[in-house]
């Protein structure tokens, strides 16, 4: 076995592992921070493909960006079980049919690619920060600026939406 | 294949990083113990006092005297904290302290036994992003240690501790943009090489450096951005809670961090390992690699020593902000400088290429 594949399969197994942690989690701080394992094992499955700015942005945007921000809010909340309330039996029943068959579709859009393992090794210098920058803002620059004006107009959603108007207090 | 080459397993190069890996950590670990001292003795300065000087001569074993002090003391863990979280959090912040130091250049390289050594653990191409990488994650030893201590005054401090850090890891990177322009690479060791032929960074970005300095201040949790630690206002801070030698973690963690960051600054701005007025590749022809090497490293740790005095005369000279004036200096001033700047670097550099 190469060290390669041995990495491959010892990451793997810590995602999926960390991954199943974040729902079984009775502690929704736990879930978080299982959660923040399950992307460092996927930085580290974009490091084994060479794609090192890929790997450091997702350790930095999500890792440590979003997940503060998750656990900011849970840590603010009652996290007491009495007061958790109870979803309903058909509830759960509900979110087991979805999920599952997600899983089917992903599982059937997946089993057929073959090679999809095998061209994952660490071929090629296309996720070199280099190549990735030339490629964006030459033969992807449009798409590339459309995607900044949509976060730019989240974020100023985002602040009108925090913004209060003091008028409407008062009345 | 380029990572099957990286990854294939040579003894004699993993023997080497793991010498140098544990050299750099102890090195790291020995200036932090002796920072503390040299806070105490300058503060004692600054106030006409005399310091620490009954420890050892001129009080120098003062530091270990700590340390087994903290060793030594009761582990409290409280009732309601949640365990695995209260001891994952120094070790988390400790961590976090340490893994910045891999991408940095101690200094070019140096001959042993026939090899050529380089003082840098990894020379990775995306360099510069690690740092702001791991220093995203040192949000979690506050925050979890905080958390985990089921204390309401921990609790606040460490959210105050978070929010402030991500907010000035914005201002940070901003700042920090306009010098990758100029420089074109994300690799310390390139940064550090283009300064030794052109000139260092702070000569043509000032204000960058201002800006990456003042956010430095407010990552490290130091005076005047410790509110984390507003005794005050918060009794003790995060670390309330704890006690013996993971309060002795989390306080050495700030030390540990002020030491890298000095390091970080000293690349970016200062010319890293390059001797001020002096012209390497001549002196090495006269005076052999490994000298040069040593006195490149040498420079570079005088303008640590120099960052890591200027931190603690800062803390024993201004005095603390108040949170709103911190949230109000990160967004409303620090970012639209930083991006100002980066806008007139970029013009003066379209400008220079034309």
């Amino acid at each position: 076995m190469h060290i390669n594949e041995i990495l491959f399969w010892f990451l793997t197994a810590l995602a999926l592992f960390s991954a199943m942690m974040v729902v079984f989690s009775k502690n929704p701080v736990h879930s978080v921070l299982w959660l923040i394992v399950v992307f460092m094992a996927i930085t580290g499955h974009y490091i084994i493909m060479n794609a090192q700015f890929l790997a450091i942005v997702n350790m930095i945007v999500y890792a440590g960006a979003i997940m503060v921000l998750f656990l900011f809010v849970i840590m603010f909340m009652n996290l007491n079980a009495e007061s958790e309330p109870q979803k309903s039996k058909w509830m759960k029943f509900a979110a087991v049919l979805s999920g599952g068959s997600l899983m089917l579709i992903l599982i059937a859009a997946l089993k057929d690619n073959g090679g999809f393992i095998s061209s994952m090794r660490g071929e090629g210098s296309i996720g070199l920060i280099k190549n990735l920058g030339k490629v964006l803002f030459t033969d992807y620059v449009v798409p590339f600026e459309i995607s900044s004006i949509l976060f730019l107009s989240a974020m100023v959603g985002a602040v009108v939406l925090g913004k209060k108007d003091s008028s409407t207090i008062v009345s | 294949m380029i990572t099957m080459d990286l990854l294939a397993i040579n003894f004699s190069l993993g023997l080497e990083k793991l010498l140098l890996i544990g050299a750099i950590i102890t090195f790291s670990l020995i200036v932090a113990m002796y920072t503390t001292y040299a806070e105490r003795k300058v503060a004692a300065w600054m106030q006409d006092r005399r310091g620490p000087n009954r420890a050892g001569p001129f009080g120098l074993l003062q530091p270990a005297a700590d340390g087994l002090k903290l060793f030594f003391k009761e582990e409290i863990i409280p009732l309601t904290s949640n365990k695995t979280l209260f001891v994952l959090g120094p070790a988390l912040a400790m961590i976090t302290a340490m893994l910045t130091s891999a991408v940095i250049p101690w200094g070019s390289s140096i001959e042993l036994f026939g090899r050529n050594i380089s003082l840098q653990i990894a020379d990775v191409n995306i360099g510069i992003l690690y740092v702001f990488g791991v220093v995203s994650m040192g949000v979690y030893g506050i925050m979890i240690g905080g958390w985990s201590s089921n204390n309401k005054f921990s609790l606040i401090a460490a959210v105050r501790g978070a929010s402030q850090i991500i907010s000035y890891e914005l201002a940070m990177g901003l700042s920090l943009i306009a010098l990758l322009m100029m420089t074109g690479s994300l690799s310390l060791k390139t940064i550090v090489q283009q300064q030794m032929e052109g000139g260092w960074n702070i000569i043509y970005q000032p204000l960058g450096f201002l800006i990456f300095l003042i956010c430095v201040f407010a990552e490290c949790n130091r005076t005047p951005f410790d509110l984390p630690e507003a005794e005050n206002e918060l009794n003790f801070g995060y670390h309330q809670e704890y006690s013996s030698m993971k309060l002795g973690l989390y306080l050495f963690a700030e030390y540990v961090n002020m030491f890298i960051s000095s390091a970080v600054v000293s690349t970016l701005f200062f010319g890293g390992y390059d001797i001020p007025f002096v012209d390497e590749t001549a002196l090495s022809l006269s005076l052999g690699a490994n000298t040069v090497a040593l006195l490149g490293f040498a420079a570079l740790f005088a303008k640590i020593l120099f960052f890591l005095f200027l931190f603690i005369w800062v803390r024993w000279t201004i005095p603390r902000f108040r949170y709103d004036q911190l949230m109000d200096l990160g967004w409303k001033k620090l970012i639209p400088l930083a991006l100002a700047n980066m806008l007139i670097t970029a013009v003066v550099i379209l400008w220079l290429n034309k």
